[in-house]
């Protein structure tokens, strides 16, 4: 069985046709993670037993219910789940030492949502603890490592989930994204990774770190799977009060239309200084695939851009130290000194930027840039109906290259924490690559434009298909 | 108020703020490394935000209220509430005293 080139719609068709059953799939899921992931450190726990378990009473109901995958759209579908998602009985660290043997008592809904939707879960995959970080350099485990080149980062904080399932360990991987943290590692794994509309999908049960931005995401290889998964985990849950009631759409509906007389807009402070050229070259080219498509493309500005990542770094760490407190080793885990380095700097940065005497001058600052730069996107939706731009300024950079210089870290998400400020959807699509390495794309929508994002990606990922290119283990 | 570095004491006063102690190394790296931080997010200061009003929700919901009443399939049962501490004692977590006699 080749899973590594296969997809979720491919598997759900060949389980409906008898090829294999769940429980061969989820042993070869098994075998290609106990080959792999010594060298890439995707995985923190395996869920060995359970995930057997469970492609066995699947198996059964395969046999005995024709309706069966009418009812669970997911079925058998072997997933990995970053580890700041709560899973019950399953340990679950969020990337760090201080939660290392926290065995939660409950689900979170979106784990819920999957699981009666019938998906397996594989494993728990690394992070950087508590999705602090753009690289997974940030784990308080083995660092991952990009499966399209060893010795360079996978994109963080999601950085397991990318790599599990750009190495074909799994056909779906979690994640979350405050900043950046899907988009970046769909960036550098080649993969299509999703940042809903904020409150689009529950947090519950998704261990917080910073409340008004994080945005419950997902990673696969192609734009049909990914939209296919949104549709399981989008909605309005009565456990987290910030989950929207509009309408969740039926986003593999809609993929294939056309999309002739769409306007794109390309955001000039993006296509600046400091971007690689090869990123801009490769974005340049997936552009006029677009405008082969029967779109047209105009310049926009986004005027407060330059701001964006200072007002992050105020309210993100604001809000992280506020939700870090909560760790005191009373009803869990250790003391707080086990709190990695960069734990502790954005504790300490939110402690400072809250503190007496400096809230006027950071953090309200900050909420009043915040509504300049969601301005901003929503005057540039007046003009145009999608943004595109470059997902990273650089490729994939090299282990170690950024971690004593946690600011040059910080801005290598600079062209997507904006999205995360206005609370708007953006969709990483592979552009290509260069160097051998893979280039990201990020189509940006207005709130709750996920239909669109996916219509869009669709069409472009049928013309170039840049997902079948597969990871070479180079430097390994 | 704004500061352009930040100095021991400072680093001191905020990891205290945060509950954490730290070792003399710690201070000195985490001095550097913040004081860069603070540098580039004074650049706030530029921007002009008079009558601008400040953005904590985004999508603009508002008083969301759930029935005051209790749901069993949130609740956990004292077993379970208890079954990751390290420290408890008759169904009670244990904790040191804050308060003495």
């Amino acid at each position: 069985m080749d899973l590594l080139g296969l997809t979720i719609k491919n598997v759900s068709e060949k389980l409906k046709d008898g090829a294999f059953s769940c429980k061969e799939l989820i042993k070869e899921c098994l075998s290609i993670i106990k080959i792999n992931d010594k060298k890439i450190n995707a995985f923190l726990t395996l869920n060995e037993d359970g995930a057997l378990k469970k492609a066995d009473e699947f198996d059964n109901l395969i046999k005995n219910d024709k309706e069966i995958f009418k009812k669970k759209p997911l079925l058998g579908i072997p997933m990995g789940v970053k580890d700041l998602y709560t899973t019950r009985g399953i340990i679950t660290t969020a990337g760090s030492k201080i939660i290392k043997d926290y065995n939660p008592p409950f689900n979170a809904t979106v784990i819920r949502r999957l699981i009666d939707a019938g998906v397996i879960i594989v494993g728990k995959t690394n992070e950087d603890a508590w999705g602090h970080g753009s690289s997974g350099e940030n784990t308080d485990y083995e660092p991952t490592k990009n499966p399209y080149d060893l010795s360079r980062v996978p994109g963080g904080s999601s950085s397991g989930s990318g790599a599990a399932v750009s190495y074909g360990a799994c056909l779906v991987g979690t994640g979350t994204d405050t900043g950046s943290s899907v988009r970046l590692p769909a960036g550098y794994c080649n993969l299509v990774g999703l940042k809903p509309t904020y409150g689009r999908v529950s947090r519950y049960g998704v261990i917080a770190m910073a409340s008004s931005f994080d945005s419950i995401g997902h990673m696969t290889k192609t734009v049909y799977d990914n939209a296919k998964v949104l549709e399981v985990t989008a909605g309005v849950d009565p456990y987290d009060g910030t989950t929207v009631p509009i309408r969740v759409d039926k986003y593999t509906k809609v993929l294939g239309q056309n999309i002739k007389g769409l306007k794109i807009g390309l955001p000039k402070e993006y296509f600046v200084e400091g971007l690689d050229n090869k990123i801009n070259i490769s974005i340049r080219e997936s552009l006029k695939v677009f405008e082969k498509l029967g779109a047209t493309i105009e310049e926009i500005t986004l005027p407060h851009t330059d701001f964006a990542m200072a007002a992050y770094y105020i309210l993100v760490p604001s809000e992280v130290s506020s939700n870090l407190s909560r760790y005191d080793g009373v009803r869990y885990g250790g003391p707080r000194e086990l709190f990695g380095a960069e734990a502790k700097r954005r504790i300490m940065l939110g402690s400072y930027t809250l503190s007496s005497g400096y809230y006027d001058a950071y953090y309200l600052k900050a909420a009043k840039v915040r509504t300049l730069i969601k301005q901003d996107f929503e005057n540039a939706f007046k003009k145009v109906d999608v943004l595109i731009a470059p997902t990273s300024p650089t490729l994939p950079f090299k282990i170690g290259e950024k971690v004593n210089n946690p600011l040059q870290m910080y801005l290598s998400d600079i062209f997507l924490c904006p999205t995360n400020l206005a609370g708007i959807p953006g969709l990483n699509v592979p552009s290509g690559f260069a160097d051998g390495l893979p280039v990201g794309m990020q189509i940006i929508g207005s709130q709750f434009s996920e239909e669109l994002l996916y219509k869009v990606a669709y069409l472009f990922e049928q013309e170039t298909q840049h997902y079948k290119i597969r990871p070479q283990f180079k430097n390994g | 108020m704004t500061k352009k570095t930040l100095t021991r004491d400072d680093i001191l006063h905020i990891a205290k703020l945060g509950n954490l102690t730290l070792n003399e190394n710690e201070i000195e790296l985490f001095k550097q490394q913040l004081s860069s931080v603070i540098e580039y997010i004074n650049k706030l200061q530029e921007v002009n935000t008079e009558d601008v009003e400040p953005s904590s929700q985004i999508t603009g919901l508002t008083d969301v209220l759930r029935e005051d009443k209790i749901n069993n399939e949130r609740t956990l049962t004292s077993e379970q509430a208890l079954a990751n501490t390290k420290s408890k004692e008759k169904n009670l977590f244990k904790v040191k005293a804050i308060l003495t006699e």
